[in-house]
């Protein structure tokens, strides 16, 4: 597998504190990455280091090779990558049709047709049809994660960064969840996925990493990770997860 | 599963709408033959408020840009037309050219005035119209703070003069709400809408947002011009003062925010009230721009959307065909554009929860 994304001493410093703290990041196309850490270890702000809503301290990231670290959300968006976010952004004021819409025309350069086609297609694979002309700030909070799901599908992604889709679904709804993404990987895409419900994520993905204060204390098969003393005293505690 | 679907833009509701304004457009334009001077005059001076609305509420309400400096435009558009008509421009080709004037200087300041924040881009806004408005006063022609006159239009005889001065607010108003209509309905405006809601998601799904809110700020710069020029064009005397004054900016926003922020019909509402109450209560001075400034505060902090805004969410009203329906099969056709998709595996059962509801 050829590498898709890839992330080279990667820091964010808010004033003295470094809240990503020397981070090397890969990901292959098509390979399927889960972060898991305790709350503050900079998961989400490690995505957004990589979608570019949010410029570096330092490090640099290139995309199939080529130097993206000076390219805004935007523009990453547009090359391929797409993001969820964990407090959901919808656009409130328009439907959810509508906003899918403006990620298949803006983030995907999909135009008529194919804009519609493209968002109703993410919108029935992530279940969310027959909401489609509701309006956005009436949703409650799971259908709004879903929103952001299919919102970021919409871009048409070559890889997707997620950031806990999965909180708060039943035990039956999380298996739901993974058919779909592991449906995105049948498609192709490459999926990164921070979630704390990590025997949901070792269904999905090839490799997970996990981070603390803002560093990567392990990462590799899921397994191994899991069973890692480093891992279990930081994150896992006594707790059987898998 | 569903095989097909339609996306329908146009509703019988939004039909109707646009319908009766387009209609209404065209009946205004016989204002002049039916009604007294006074009233002409006063149509003029609504045509204005209500493009100065608009055309705030694009910069401020859709593009997230709250400028206090669009006096700059106003000035300067009225400015430019006098400029244009002292070298030889046939006066009303003048005026319009003023107009587009401020949207010319509107793109030159922007590559510099859209990098600041928010805050320093509000107030450095009312700094530069400052000192455009002391850069005007330095022409000769303007006699510093004296001013001076548009003197191209005393040729006419103040029954044409009114007449023309009303049907060019008209037409630069229709023109303005036209354009702003057709942007909003297509691909960039419904990115300008996401911009609205949430702008750094709306940068996360692509939407270029720095160039979005550059072609706000050129079409408020052009509003705010074309108002600038139909006043000058109402008044005849330009004095820097006057033109270049803050309370444009004021009455902008008060328009704005009472009318409804981030809607399309808001501001109309909000030009149409805000000349009813300077109608009523102009000619109280200090306490008339008091109470105007205090209603405005008022609404920000207890109906932040305004009164339009608090309508279309209370009755569901949307007159405008902005937006987009999806219509999944058996609808009828009709208007709608229809076609077959491609088929996608069916959802998992509990993903599709909300289509049973
Ligand atoms: N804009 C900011 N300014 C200052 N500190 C910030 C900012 N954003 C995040 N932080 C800090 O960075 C640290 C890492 O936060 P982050 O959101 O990345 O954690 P996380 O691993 O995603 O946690 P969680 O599991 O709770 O989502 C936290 O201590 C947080 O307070
Ligand atoms: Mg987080």
């Amino acid at each position: 597998m050829s590498l898709l994304l890839e992330a080279n001493g990667l820091v964010k410093r808010y004033g003295a504190l470094a809240v990503v703290n020397g981070v090397d990041f890969r990901v292959a196309e098509n390979e399927a990455v889960g972060i898991v850490g305790p709350n503050g270890a900079g998961k989400t702000s490690l995505l957004n280091l990589l979608s570019g809503a949010v410029p570096v301290s330092e490090g640099r990231i290139a995309l199939r090779g080529a130097i993206i670290t000076g390219q805004d959300a935007a523009w990453r968006c547009r090359h391929g990558i797409g993001r969820s976010h964990q407090v959901p952004k919808p656009f409130g004021g328009m439907t959810v049709f509508e906003n899918l819409l403006v990620a298949a025309t803006q983030g995907g350069g999909f135009i008529q047709h194919e804009a519609y086609d493209r968002a109703v297609d993410s919108l029935e694979l992530c279940g969310m049809l027959s909401a489609a002309n509701r309006s956005a700030e009436t949703l409650g909070l799971l259908e709004r994660k879903r929103l952001e799901l299919a919102r970021a599908l919409a871009t048409g992604p070559e890889l997707l960064l997620l950031d806990e889709i999965g909180g708060g679904l039943t035990d039956g709804e999380a298996l739901d969840l993974v058919e779909v993404i592991l449906d995105l990987r049948r498609r192709g895409i490459a999926i990164v996925w921070i979630e704390h419900i990590v025997h949901i994520l070792v269904k999905v993905v090839t490799r997970l990493v996990c981070m603390d204060a803002g560093r990567i204390i392990a990462e590799g098969d899921p397994q191994s990770v899991l069973k890692d003393p480093v891992v279990i005293s930081a994150y896992l505690g006594s707790e059987e997860v898998v | 599963m569903t095989e097909t679907y339609k996306v329908q833009r146009w509703t019988s509701r939004s039909i109707v709408s646009t319908a009766l304004i387009a209609a209404l457009q065209f009946a205004l334009l016989a204002a002049p033959f039916v009604f007294s001077a006074n009233v002409v005059d006063h149509l003029t001076t609504l045509f204005v408020y209500v493009v100065l609305a608009i055309t705030w509420n694009a910069l401020a309400g859709y593009g997230g840009l709250v400028s206090v400096g669009q006096q700059l435009f106003f000035g300067f558009g009225a400015y430019g037309a006098i400029r244009l008509s002292q070298a030889g421009v046939p006066v009303y080709a003048a005026l319009a050219l003023g107009g587009v004037g401020s949207a010319v200087l509107a793109l030159i300041v922007s590559s510099f005035m859209l990098k600041l924040r928010a805050g320093e881009f509000a107030i450095g806004m009312w700094v530069l119209a400052a000192l455009v408005q002391l850069l005007v006063s330095l022409d000769p022609i303007i006699q510093g703070a004296t001013g001076t006159s548009l003197l191209a239009l005393n040729s006419f005889a103040p029954a044409a003069r009114r007449a023309d001065t009303y049907w060019f607010g008209l037409v630069a108003m229709a023109g303005v709400a036209l354009l702003l209509f057709l942007l909003l309905r297509s691909r960039l405006g419904a990115a300008m809408q996401a911009i609205r809601d949430n702008e750094e998601a709306a940068r996360s799904v692509g939407v270029r947002v720095q160039l979005a809110k550059r072609i706000m700020f050129v079409l408020a710069a052009l509003g705010a011009g074309m108002a600038g020029a139909v006043w000058l064009a109402t008044s005849i005397s330009f004095q820097p003062n006057t033109y270049f004054g803050v309370q444009w900016t004021a009455y902008m926003i008060f328009m704005t925010l009472v009318g409804g922020i981030g809607t399309f019909e808001g501001p109309i509402l909000g030009a149409v009230l805000f000349f009813a109450v300077e109608a009523a209560f102009g000619a109280e001075g200090v306490w008339y721009l008091i109470g105007i400034g205090a209603a405005a505060v008022g609404f920000a902090l207890l109906l932040p959307q305004g009164i339009w805004g608090w309508m279309e969410r209370r009755y569901a009203l949307r007159l405008l065909p902005v937006g987009y329906v999806l219509k999944l099969q058996g609808v009828d056709a009709g208007r709608q554009h229809g076609f077959a998709r491609r088929s996608v595996p069916p959802p998992p059962a509990a993903m599709r929860i909300s289509e049973q509801s």
